[in-house]
């Protein structure tokens, strides 16, 4: 047996011992996700039983190092255990953006010091973190941002606005993007990490088409961050933005294809809901898409790991993604027919279809709109010409 | 296995792409035999040339005289045929014809495999009857007949047929035309008494055949594999040949690409580079997202056959219709895109153009193979 086979033994023993059986039934909704943090609630025993034998063992981050809280896996090794939960439909055991993007930043651009104390909250599922990034005139535009912070010496004081903060009225701390030198466009912004209880920092939730509030706007009135919760350089903070937003793109882009196993026709084939045979048609042209961009996940992954590819190959990945699941959910909607335009009831939970088909309406607009993903594609990759 | 070329794989790259950059260009080869009205509608000087590159028995067995590689290798290759457009006979002789010899009798792949190998001998396929891609219907009929049979019945779209040494011929020996048991696979030699070719030149300048088999005697040594049992080979070599103009596909896509962005970073309008216009831009950019997953889709499919998975067969089903969708894209956006010049003869996009839409109807458009991956997946 290779190394690799003993380990898929050792990684498939240890949650058939370990993970409660009500941690492997889908995630019917967000409040079956343990997003950890301060004033969490577990849904029940098993999320948090779940949750405290993954950290002891550091599988919250399986890939991160050991000193921060991870359990040290190789690439090779974190795929396998991907592979084990999947096949046991395991939920996660956390969710965060502390996991999916400030850890990254931190791995990257962190002191030892804060990797350490910020690495290792994160994989405990002790802090849940928000993101700061866009402003009400700064979206596409990012780089425009206003949010300012100005020098008094040991700290800051920060003024200013986010919008499309997610979770920001639960979240513990906050990353976020700051002006600190008006002067300079690019090299003008700050990466800086503050506690959401600091006197000034006031949320509102979003309502959204969907129904589900789950953005908020962040208001800063003379927030007080001390200097030394900046990651990376003063006024280099565009550098960690950008590597994060590097991650967020493959993240996104993940939804489109990879783990929504088997094809959308044989779902709806099973309802009866193809009869209409123009429907099927779409469907099936639909289904060769997702498919294809299945092995397209697949290859980008696996060039990610060797570091073949190209840097910006993730926005392609990003537009084809979350396009697809748009005509997905599209087709989901023609395929339930009236049914899928009840918003609440019970036989549907709670509208759960056409909510869905909302949402992803965002999925093209969030972490980069589908219209900038293709401007840094050919500027980036094809190189054509212009500003 | 991770979804990119191993270093040998990359390798054979290497050299294919300079090999057919140069020997298989599009002035030497494609107008060169076109413009001469070739009756062939391909050079047997290159051919040679790709036996003494190793490329005509590269998916021929080590026993029987091949290099024993996969569809990975060959899909290298045929990517390469694509981007020049290269008019050859190695997607139906080297990757069909040998896929289905790879089941023939000793004395059957004695008599044509030495000849395909050295590159002196061209295979023809005879499947389609009628004009669109049907193979669950078969209709031509090998009756038994002595030792032998006596084949009779008609076949379209037989690429390269008239200047095959063998067509290898897809015929029922039972059952009725919808039946899917009941098939055999025959070698018909080129010289056989009863065999017509009505040869006509297709949109892309290659050279296919309307054969017709009239009560054409052949003996038992002309089966290959199993009488009546022959369904299982012939999906074999439909997957083989599928796949492989897939390839071709996504290596035309690349070329069309390829020349349409250079385009774009030349011509001028309006005092600026039209590559410089946004509209232009996006459609470049979804046009090479598209051209990127369909790589991915063909070279993953590539895979699962080469390792005998039993989810080759709608990944290939998924290939096809993918770089047809892709390919497809590729030549309308690149003639649109190169303008007025884009419809003359004398630039290449329009060739580009001409080629996919063979390519796209050869053993299935991306509609019939849509409508496979919905059968296979059950609905």
């Amino acid at each position: 047996m290779t190394d690799l086979e003993a380990f898929r033994q050792e990684i498939r023993a240890w949650l058939e011992e370990n993970c409660p059986p009500e941690m492997r039934e889908p995630v019917r909704d967000d409040d079956d996700v343990c997003w950890g943090g301060r004033n969490f609630t577990f849904k029940n025993a098993a999320q948090k039983l779940w949750l405290d034998r993954c950290v002891a063992k550091g599988y919250t981050v399986p890939d991160w190092p050991k000193a921060y809280g991870g359990a040290g896996m190789t690439p090779a090794e974190a795929k396998i255990w991907r592979e084990e939960m999947v096949r046991i439909n395991a939920r996660p055991p956390l969710s965060s953006f502390g996991i999916w993007m400030l850890g990254p930043a931190l791995l990257k651009f962190g002191t030892e010091e804060q990797k350490v104390h910020y690495l290792g909250q994160i994989a405990r599922g002790e802090i849940r973190w928000c993101q700061g990034y866009s402003e009400p005139g700064s979206g596409s535009d990012l780089v425009s941002l206003q949010t300012f912070g100005e020098d008094k010496g040991d700290h800051w004081v920060v003024n200013g606005q986010k919008i499309w903060t997610s979770y920001a009225n639960k979240a513990d701390w906050i990353f976020c993007l700051v002006r600190t030198d008006k002067t300079n466009k690019y090299q003008g912004i700050s990466f800086l990490l503050f506690d959401m209880t600091s006197p000034g920092v006031t949320t509102k939730p979003i309502k959204l088409i969907s129904g589900s509030s789950p953005f908020c706007e962040t208001f800063f009135d003379n927030v007080k961050v001390p200097k030394d919760q900046i990651v990376g350089q003063l006024n280099r903070g565009w550098d960690v933005a950008k590597y994060l937003l590097g991650h967020e793109r493959e993240m996104i882009s993940a939804t489109g294809g990879a783990d929504r196993a088997g094809s959308l026709g044989a779902t709806l084939g099973r309802n009866g809901a193809l009869e209409d045979p123009v429907l099927r048609a779409q469907v099936a042209l639909f289904d060769v898409d997702a498919l294809a961009f299945t092995a397209m996940s697949e290859k980008f992954m696996d060039e990610v790991k060797v570091g073949k590819g190209h840097p910006a190959f993730p926005n392609l990945m990003k537009y084809a993604g979350t396009e697809l699941n748009k005509a997905r959910h599209e087709l989901l909607m023609s395929a339930g027919g009236s049914t899928a335009l009840e918003w609440e009831s019970e036989e549907t939970d709670g509208g759960a279809l056409p909510r869905a088909w909302l949402r992803t309406k965002a999925n093209s607009i969030e972490g980069g709109t589908s219209e900038v993903m293709l401007n840094v594609v050919s500027k980036r990759i094809l190189e054509l010409p212009g500003a | 296995m991770p979804l990119y070329l191993n270093e040998d794989q990359a390798m054979l790259a290497d050299t294919v792409t300079g090999f057919l950059a140069d020997e298989g260009s599009i002035k030497k080869q494609l107008r060169h035999y076109r413009d001469m009205n070739c009756k062939d509608g391909f050079g047997h000087a290159l051919w040679k040339q790709f036996a003494e590159m190793g490329l005509t028995g590269m998916l021929a067995a080590e026993a029987d005289g091949g290099l024993g590689m996969g569809h990975v290798e060959a899909g290298v290759v045929l990517k390469e045929i694509g981007r020049n457009l290269t008019p050859s006979p190695f997607l139906t002789t080297s990757v069909m014809g040998v896929t289905a010899l790879s089941e023939a009798s000793a004395d059957l792949k004695g008599r044509y495999l030495p000849g395909v190998i050295a590159g002196d001998a061209v295979l023809a396929v005879a499947i389609d009857e009628g004009a669109k891609h049907r193979p669950e219907r078969i209709a031509a009929r090998a009756e038994r007949s002595g030792n032998g049979f006596r084949l009779s019945g008609r076949k379209d779209f037989v690429v390269q047929g008239a200047s095959a040494d063998a067509i290898i011929v897809a015929a029922r020996t039972s059952g009725s035309d919808s039946d899917a048991d009941g098939i055999t696979l025959f070698a018909v030699p080129r010289d056989a008494a009863g065999v017509g070719h009505n040869s006509v030149r297709l949109v892309d300048s290659a050279m296919a055949s309307h054969v017709t088999f009239d009560n054409v005697e052949l003996d038992g040594s002309a089966v290959i594999g199993e009488v009546d049992g022959g369904r299982a080979l012939l999906n074999k070599v439909l997957a083989a040949g599928r796949l492989g103009a897939a390839a071709e596909q996504t290596g035309v896509a690349s070329g069309a690409f390829d020349i349409t962005t250079a385009y774009l970073k030349t011509r001028k309008q309006f005092g600026q580079l039209i590559g410089e216009f946004q509209a232009l831009q996006h459609r470049a950019a979804h046009l090479y997202s598209e051209i990127e997953i369909a790589d991915a889709t063909v070279m993953k499919a590539q895979q699962l056959l080469d390792a005998g998975s039993e989810k080759a067969e709608l990944m290939v089903a998924v290939a096809k219709a993918k770089a047809g969708k892709a390919a497809s894209l590729a030549v309308r956006e690149g003639v649109q895109m190169h303008g007025g010049v884009g419809m003359t003869d004398e630039f290449d996009i329009g060739l580009y153009m001409k080629r996919d839409r063979a390519l796209a109807e050869f053993l299935g458009d991306q509609y019939y193979h849509a409508q496979k991956v919905a059968e296979l997946s059950g609905y």
